[in-house]
């Protein structure tokens, strides 16, 4: 005992102990220092090169996230020359080869960011900082979009937007680092307003419930500028909890309020939920100031269409894109998914698969993986060819202006999948706004950050 | 016991410290050798020691710790839009703020005992995330998360300089705090609570909560107020959560509100049960393993597997993969649970017991585990 006391003194476990701290702490920032070698963020030096897929596999958003992984999945495929080409028949113009990115083998990793701000952010920095992630694209709640969005400008990595509609996501939080195909509630409003002005007129009481987050936040705000425009008065805005699950209480104030419109502000499973539950209290049923009692989803997709079943026959919303549209692209899509998948594309799958061409697009043609340069190249880009009719990236605030379309739901489906029917396509020009409204501001390409 | 620990404390504290900061090396064989992830594991590190003072201690079960977290959260992200980008005025706010939070709800709470008080914290937990999540939106963004904007005012920064260009970031004096800088600074602090913690352990207040937990009535009738204790041991464990939360905004500058679900709440219970209950490294090891599922476990697709199970026959890959896809991927909380299950069955004092177990059955002959246990038991030399 005595022995081994004085073979381990005190001065020797400080000396040993701090020395080992000195060089364990040390250690790293030499390892680290290769880092700095490579000029941005996870270079690829191999033949193959990383997607990071962050998407919703559970939480309220979890179809759509889902649906988009099935996308990317086709689209990875389609880039490294597999299946049938899908979209890279009819891209225009299109530099892809479909041998990969710069003849690098594209391959992915994946992180399921719970409809949580908080676990996006987490996945989108594991990806990039473990799994050596090239770009990150995903997510279904304009919330994580954003969040993540912010994330990749700190580290310096292309974020392809998927499913997010606020207007915040190119507006006041837009990035430079951060590009968005899916079009956005403020487009949403002046698609949908006339339409609604027609079928229930010029004089009508709306009740707003919305999702209380972002996109939420925003479509109301849209939306209610739209209708009022129109001469629409709004009773009462009411705020409701993402992924509430049970929306009676909110409902119930809504028949007393003297309005003869409910707005949902609703995506996924809770526009499910809440239009499901609107339907069961009767309101589709009752006269209201002598008019009949409306509903209306300003977003709407086929999955949530499906998932409402019954009960979205006939109401009116937008979308970004519809399987059954009779352009080229969006047939060759329809097709491709249809042939892997056994069932049609929903929008979220056509915009996650629009924007994993178009960033490996922008590669090709920028030569490079390096950010500033494949940021140059998705910025005022025009294309052709993917469903949308033709194309803008705008490079003011990285939004894709494109025709939206406004839906209605399907009477007489002749299927299941047959939910929607397109009312009314918005062509470019008109649902065109100044990029100046919403503010924000997109900060530098360069320097690039480093990401470890 | 001269000095300001025993040598047994000092070993134990080295070895500690070796291990944190040799962390981006030993961690790297299982994958998780990256800087937000290693982050993570300091920073629910400290929350779970933190929580341990109190849970560990005194006994008192809270099921609201997550509030403190958030809360700290939100404070040290409003220290970086108002006052400045420093991190350690941030820390200090929080710190502070989580306090007084701690202050307040225990002070409430600890009228009560036993399931009724983890009941009135659990229902201050959840009216703090209510608030933050949808009633309070003007102060914490809701859902959408707060975040720092190059408009913010950060008076501080701005007597000395003007606005740089570019996203604002956490910094430590100019030095940016993301990747491993972020790591070695939550390191520190995880190193001086681990530190924090021990002498609680020792002290004599800590017999005092030692007390407290083996029997309260024993210590009133003895002639102790126990509640200033409590109160104490509350509120330095929420003091601690604070911290917690102020250094997960400097590693990566967005507080939400999903921090303080109860969800947050029950995982800092599950990682002290988990490693430990009571002793020093055990919740920080129980830490680790949750991080470690929630983030690894949870990144593993189909394709991972297949490739992992890619020396069996094409047939039996396939039902491998399936089977196994249940427990990895979203499904990674029936693994972590069935985990929980496990050692809560066999091993009821968690993962160090289970050391404890081993390091018994192999023997050493210097019972170094005997001799600690007396060591708790009796009445430290210092008192």
């Amino acid at each position: 005992m005595s022995e081994l006391k004085r073979g381990i003194s005190r001065r020797n476990v400080l000396r040993t102990g701090l020395a080992g701290i000195i060089a364990t702490g040390v250690s790293p920032l030499v390892f680290s220092r290769g880092a700095w070698a490579q000029e941005f963020c996870n270079n690829p030096t191999g033949s193959t090169v990383t997607f990071g897929l962050n998407l919703p596999l559970t939480g309220a958003y979890a179809e759509e996230g889902a649906d988009e992984q099935k996308a990317y999945e086709l689209a990875i495929k389609h880039l490294n020359g597999e299946g049938d080409g899908g979209l890279l028949n009819v891209l225009k113009p299109s530099a892809l080869k479909g041998n990969g990115i710069l003849g690098k083998k594209v391959q992915y990793v994946s992180s399921d960011s719970q409809t949580k701000s908080d676990v996006a952010r987490a996945g989108a920095t594991r990806m990039i900082e473990r799994d050596g992630a090239i770009m990150i694209t995903g997510g279904s709640s304009s919330g994580e979009a954003i969040a993540v969005q912010s994330l990749c400008q700190e580290l310096g990595v292309i974020f392809m937007a998927g499913l997010t509609h606020s207007n915040d996501t190119t507006g006041k939080d837009k990035r430079r680092y951060g590009f968005r195909h899916f079009f956005n509630a403020y487009q949403s409003g002046i698609a949908i307003a006339p339409v609604l002005g027609e079928a229930y007129g010029k004089d009508r009481r709306a009740y707003h419930l919305t999702a209380d987050y972002t996109w939420g936040w925003t479509q109301e705000e849209s939306i209610k500028n739209a209708t009022e425009a129109l001469g629409w008065q709004t009773v009462q805005t009411v705020r409701t909890p993402l992924g509430a699950g049970d929306f009676s209480q909110f409902l119930t104030p809504v028949l007393n309020s003297g309005a003869d419109v409910l707005i949902l502000n609703h995506y996924g499973n809770d526009m499910v939920n809440s239009l499901t539950q609107a339907v069961q209290f009767g309101m589709r049923d009752k006269q209201v100031n002598g008019k009949q009692f409306e509903i209306v989803v300003p977003l709407f997709s086929e999955l949530m269409a499906k998932g409402a079943g019954e009960n979205i026959k006939g109401i009116f919303g937008t979308s970004n894109w519809h399987w059954n549209l009779p352009d080229e692209g969006s047939k060759a899509f329809t097709k491709s998914f249809g042939a892997a998948y056994g069932s049609p594309p929903s929008q979220a799958a056509h915009t996650a698969y629009v924007q994993a061409l178009l960033y490996a697009d922008a590669c090709e043609r920028a030569g490079t993986f390096y950010p500033p340069q494949v940021i140059k190249a998705l910025e005022g880009f025009e294309f052709d060819g993917m469903g949308n009719g033709k194309t803008l990236y705008r490079a003011a605030d990285h939004q894709c202006m494109k025709s939206v379309l406004v839906v209605r739901g399907n009477e007489k489906p002749t299927s299941q999948f047959d939910v929607l029917n397109v009312v009314k396509e918005i062509d470019r020009e008109t649902a065109n706004y100044d990029p100046a409204i919403f503010g924000g501001e997109l900060g530098a390409a360069e320097p690039v950050p480093q990401c470890r | 016991m001269a000095g300001f620990m025993s040598r047994r404390d000092l070993t134990l504290f080295v070895g500690f410290a070796a291990i944190v900061l040799l962390l981006p090396i030993l961690a790297a064989p299982f994958g998780a050798a990256y800087p937000d992830l290693l982050q993570r594991f300091m920073i629910f590190g400290i929350f779970a020691l933190g929580f341990n003072i109190l849970f560990g201690l005194t006994g008192y079960l809270s099921f609201g710790h997550a509030a403190f977290f958030g809360v700290g959260s939100y404070a040290a992200m409003w220290s970086f839009k108002l006052l400045s980008l420093n991190a350690l005025p941030a820390i200090i706010f929080a710190v502070a703020i989580a306090g007084v939070f701690a202050l307040v709800i225990g002070y409430v709470s600890l009228r009560r005992s036993g399931i009724y008080f983890s009941i009135l914290t659990l229902a201050f937990a959840q009216m703090c995330y209510s608030l933050a999540y949808s009633v309070l939106t003007p102060i914490t963004n809701g859902e959408t998360g707060l975040r720092m904007a190059s408009s913010d005012p950060r008076v501080l920064d701005r007597l000395f300089f003007d606005a740089p260009a570019g996203v604002p970031v956490p910094s430590l004096f100019g030095m940016s705090l993301s990747g491993w800088n972020g790591f070695y600074f939550s390191a520190v602090f995880l190193l001086a609570t681990f530190l924090l913690a021990m002498r609680i352990t020792n002290s004599p207040f800590g017999m005092m909560l030692k007390g407290i937990k083996s029997n309260q009535n024993r210590m009133n009738y003895t002639g102790f107020n126990t509640r200033p204790y409590t109160l104490t041991a509350f509120v330095i464990s929420g003091m601690l959560a604070g911290l917690a939360g102020a250094l997960l905004v400097v590693t990566d500058p967005l507080a939400g509100a999903e921090r303080m679900q109860w969800t947050a709440s029950g995982e800092v219970v599950l990682m002290t049960i988990l490693g430990g209950v009571g002793t020093l490294v055990g919740p920080v090891i129980g830490a680790w393993l949750i991080k470690y599922f929630e983030n690894i476990f949870s990144s593993f697709n189909d394709n991972v597997l297949s490739s992992f199970f890619s020396f069996l026959p094409d047939g039996a890959r396939e039902v491998a993969v399936t089977i196994a896809g249940k427990f990895v991927g979203e499904g990674w909380h029936l693994s972590l649970g069935l985990l929980f299950v496990l050692i809560v069955v066999f091993l009821p004092g968690g993962i160090m017991e289970g050391a404890r177990r081993i390091g018994a059955r192999f023997g050493r002959p210097r019972n170094g585990s005997r001799v600690g246990r007396q060591r708790e038991l009796s009445p430290t030399a210092a008192e």
